[in-house]
């Protein structure tokens, strides 16, 4: 299995090319982009090779229910009294799945940046930190222990700050790369508490702690019950620790995935340039956090008691974002910021799936997703280039482009179908998958609100298509007639009537269609492979975690309908018979209100920005600038003077009155004593002889005495 | 037995005021002369213990010629003649213990080592037993004090001369 | 005759000459203290001699007085030094060493 075995390569080519571009890239005649398309297909081909043979792998595997181990290799890089930490590959199903995904995307990606981000000041820079983006995103995937996720997880992080603040010279562009990097770095507080949580847990079980995944998920398992404590052979961490490692990872998943509360970033991080967008904040990294979800699954399968019917963190917020994300998905009128808001909405659906107990269902959506986000910002770029002047506003400067640009209209048409999960596309199935594993696992309440986020999602894109491709032209396509008008200010192509792409942006269109159409048909029930090559089987960690759940047609009856019925109301709306219903929120007041709180993203963003931000800015900035300068600093001062104190009185009295004191004392006793001996030396003679027949005298009575 | 008793004891009284006198008195020639008045009593005692060779050289050479060297050395350093206040200094109660003391000791100690040791005199000693032991048992020191002599005379030449 | 007798007159006149030597201000009087101490001295061994019957008292007697007056020789040849330099015989003005 040399591509498995070998699969640390799969990083590293991006890793070198990032190097190459960023030092050299200025000096090759594409601008760097050669290297950086070459890399990434090579990780491609290379990742085509591990999902072979991994598949290979398992169908070799004997027996009824298989169970096949993840191929991990690793390095220990340092290790200190029993404690290793490790550098390594950990390839099983789900690591296949993703590298697979990322390298693909970030492969077409590269290829349409070379046309869309043609004349851009830097191009090199776009192309190295697309290559060192892809890298990180792709350690993280194969990383095996958690210090190495979060290196990864860290990067991408820096990746997609670098990258959305692209154009950095306008400020709002470098406002949205700060708010991305500090709400995801908001969640990375729980990843980093997570982590290390982590390392306790396998210590309490194994009695020596580590990051290793592998560990992980034994011990979380191990957790659930003492039979599988002992079954494994190792103790119990507790539930206790199991619970707060996964509401600390949860945090981290909330943050970097959109999730409800910490959602406000992604939509601002549209001010990057498209394909950034599509790589990094629809089909990758996004999706970090229900990777980190889903490789971690044991810690909150069996923290937070999932698949026991209760509601449960997890479930309860991606199912609020499922909603959240689609309402305001409704009042854009930045078509970026529609599949933005349609993205937290699907990764919404992919943590609810985790919530719920379906692990395959929330990769399998993953995975579709991936392939249909990233078509449709794609497709909003390839139409922002062409059509409406680089502008993304649909109500100004689109709609009517059916016509101009068919192959853009037919893509972006097929990914929406499958957005919103229409029969027999990808989403149908992803979708579907979801909802019939949160009824069999008796989350009825999730299954409703599945359904609705279905009807919201079929609904907005039919508006967002609707605005863009159907009506008339709005993009006022007279002015541009007058040469040499605002050609200063957009980039050189813009004086034409809106066109088609080129061949370069279409391709990685259609490549991606394609997958739309054709990957769901990987789960199809009773062919059912994405289940069967990718759901981890390894026995003991996911143990009563994954059981394969049967299609039930009659709820993909009722989705599919519901879909129907969302693209059909939203198409009245707009072109169809329900005009009455236009403006309304102009004349009624409670709509106007509804409205007017959807536009403002439910005031979230102000309560950050104006009363958290300001008041840790404001009063509590001052107030702790107020205890460091009069609390500490005087403690400082005071301590300094007190030993000035000290040292002054040390000085006057213990050591010039006292220890100075007791030595001329002694010098003055001794000089005394001499002054009074030396009156001995009267220099007279008659005393000394005096003085001599007297001692005479006592010696001679002590001897008279003695005798 | 008697007899001689009596006149030791006479001698002996005259001896301790004579040296008392020597010690106390505040003319210095009346010392001298005290003086001359111990050392001549101390011949007498010599021959009544019939040591008769010194106590003429005694005569001779102390009350000779030392007395007279005294008198020289007071005349020559312009001591006063007539009775001054005092000759003592200030160390006279001092002195006075010490000495007490010192007969004290030197009393009881005799006392009680020679208890009533008796002297008997037989007959005096004759000149040339003395001089048979200093010219043949006592040859060396004799010698020695003559060279002393010696060097006494050059020395108190040398040292009175004046230049 | 108690031998005693004559010891104790030595010891009395010694005791004697100390008190002069210790006491008198003029150095002519120290040294004829010092020759009453030596007359002790000479009774002394005189008296030990007549006891014994041996001349050796006698002959040690001698020597005492000759070196008695070695000694009064130049004692008196110091003290006319001392006069010459510090115009006046009295110890207590005898006193460089002082201190």
């Amino acid at each position: 299995m040399w591509f498995v075995d070998h699969a640390w390569l799969v990083p590293l080519i991006p890793a070198l090319s990032f190097a190459i571009i960023l030092l050299f890239g200025k000096r090759f005649p594409r601008g760097g982009s050669e290297v950086g398309i070459l890399a990434v297909s090579a990780s491609f081909v290379l990742a085509c090779g591990t999902a072979l043979q991994w598949i290979n792998h398992v169908q070799n595997a004997k027996g009824s229910e298989p169970s096949v181990d993840p191929v991990i290799h690793s390095v220990t890089w340092f290790q200190n009294a029993g404690v290793k930490l490790t550098a390594g590959i950990d390839i099983d199903g789900l690591a296949v799945v993703v590298m697979f995904v990322v390298t693909l995307v970030s492969l077409l990606v590269h290829i349409y940046s070379t046309e869309y981000m043609r004349g851009d000041i830097r191009y090199t820079y776009f192309f190295a930190c697309l290559s060192l983006f892809t890298a990180s995103m792709l350690l993280l995937v194969v990383a095996d222990n958690t210090l190495e996720m979060l290196i990864g997880w860290e990067l991408v992080g820096l990746c997609s700050f670098m990258l959305i603040g692209h154009w950095w010279e306008e400020k709002p562009n470098s406002d949205a790369a700060l708010k991305a990097f500090l709400t995801t770095r908001t969640g990375d507080i729980g990843l980093l508490t997570g982590v290390i949580m982590t390392f306790f847990i396998i210590q309490r079980s194994f009695g020596v702690g580590s990051f290793d995944i592998q560990q992980l998920h034994q011990a979380a398992a191990a957790s659930s019950s003492p039979a599988v404590a002992h079954a494994l052979g190792i103790q119990s961490p507790g539930h206790t620790i199991v619970l707060w490692c996964a509401a600390a990872l949860m945090l981290a998943i909330v943050g970097k995935s959109g999730q409800f509360a910490l959602h406000t970033w992604l939509p601002d991080a549209m001010a990057g340039p498209t394909p950034v967008s599509a790589l990094i904040h629809a089909a990758t990294m996004v999706v970090a956090g229900v990777f980190l979800g889903a490789r971690l699954y044991p810690v909150f399968f069996h923290g937070f008691s999932i698949g026991d019917g209760t509601a449960n963190p997890m479930a309860v917020i991606g199912g609020i974002t499922v909603i959240i994300g689609a309402a305001l998905a409704f009042v854009q009128d930045d078509i970026k910021k529609v599949l933005a808001y349609s993205t937290i909405s699907q990764l919404g659906y992919m943590v609810m799936a985790l919530g719920v107990g379906a692990w395959t269902a929330a990769i399998f959506h993953l995975f579709t997703h991936a392939f249909f986000k990233a078509d449709l910002f794609l497709g909003a770029g390839s139409v922002s280039h062409s059509g409406s002047h680089h502008s993304f506003d649909m109500k100004k400067d689109m709609g009517g482009l059916k016509k101009y640009m068919p192959q853009t209209y037919w893509t972006f048409l097929i990914g929406t179908l499958a957005l919103a999960g229409i029969f027999p596309f990808a989403g149908f199935w992803s979708k579907d998958e979801i909802l019939v594993n949160a009824g069999h696992n008796n989350y009825v309440a999730f299954v409703v609100v599945g359904l609705v986020g279905a009807l919201m999602t079929a609904a907005y894109m039919t508006r967002c298509i609707y605005l863009t491709f159907f009506g008339e032209y709005r993009g006022g396509h007279g002015h541009e007639h007058h040469a040499g008008d605002d050609s200063d200010i957009l980039p050189a192509d813009h004086a034409h009537e809106p066109h088609e792409s080129n061949g370069i942006i279409l391709g990685p269109l259609w490549v991606l269609t394609f997958m739309a159409v054709v990957v769901g048909f990987l789960n199809f029930p009773h062919f059912s492979k994405f289940e069967k090559w990718f759901q981890p089987s390894s026995p003991e960690s996911f143990k009563g975690i994954l059981h394969a759940v049967a299609f039930n047609p009659i709820l993909a009856a009722v989705s599919f309908t519901v879909a129907v019925l969302g693209i059909v109301i939203a198409w009245a709306f707009y072109a169809g018979k329900l005009h009455a219903l236009h403006d309304l929120s102009e004349r009624n007041k409670v709509a106007h209100a509804g409205k007017t709180f959807l536009v403002n993203k439910y005031y979230l963003d102000y309560l950050y920005e104006n009363i958290i931000v300001a008041a840790i800015k404001g009063p509590i900035a001052a107030g702790a600038y107020w205890f460091n300068q009069h609390v500490i600093d005087n403690v400082l001062n005071y301590t300094g003077r007190g030993a000035r104190v000290v040292g002054r009185f040390t000085y006057d009295y213990i050591d010039q009155k006292g220890v100075d004191g007791v030595v001329n004392g002694i010098a003055t006793v001794t000089g005394e004593a001499g002054g009074e001996a030396r009156k001995i030396q009267t220099g007279r003679l008659q005393f000394y002889a005096l003085m001599l027949v007297a001692a005479v005298l006592v010696f001679a009575v002590i001897l008279w005495i003695a005798t | 037995m008697g007899v001689e008793n009596v006149f030791f004891g006479i001698i002996a009284a005259a001896m301790a005021l004579g040296a008392l006198g020597v010690v106390r008195t505040k003319n210095i020639v009346h010392a001298a002369l005290y003086l001359v008045v111990v050392l001549a009593g101390g011949a007498a005692q010599f021959i009544l213990l019939g040591q008769e060779f010194v106590a003429w050289v005694q005569v001779l050479v102390y009350i000779g010629a030392v007395i007279v060297l005294f008198l020289f050395g007071i005349m020559l350093t312009r001591a006063p003649m007539h009775p001054k206040e005092s000759l003592d200094n200030d160390l006279k109660w001092p002195g006075a213990v010490v000495s007490l003391f010192l007969a004290g000791v030197l009393g009881g100690l005799l006392v009680k080592t020679y208890h009533a040791t008796k002297v008997n005199v037989v007959a005096p000693i004759r000149t040339n037993q003395i001089t048979n032991s200093i010219f043949t048992t006592y040859i060396i020191p004799f010698e020695v004090v003559g060279v002393l002599l010696l060097g006494a005379l050059i020395g108190a030449v040398v040292l009175a001369r004046r230049d | 005759m108690l031998l005693n007798q004559f010891l104790l007159l030595g010891a009395f006149l010694f005791c004697t000459g100390i008190y002069g030597v210790l006491t008198r201000k003029h150095t002519v009087l120290v040294l004829m203290s010092i020759e009453l101490m030596l007359a002790a001295v000479n009774i002394n061994l005189v008296a030990f001699g007549a006891f014994h019957n041996d001349p050796t008292g006698q002959v040690f007697a001698l020597f005492v007085l000759t070196i008695a007056a070695a000694e009064v020789g130049i004692g008196l040849a110091i003290v006319l030094l001392i006069y010459r330099n510090l115009h006046s015989a009295d110890l207590d003005d005898v006193d460089v060493m002082k201190g």
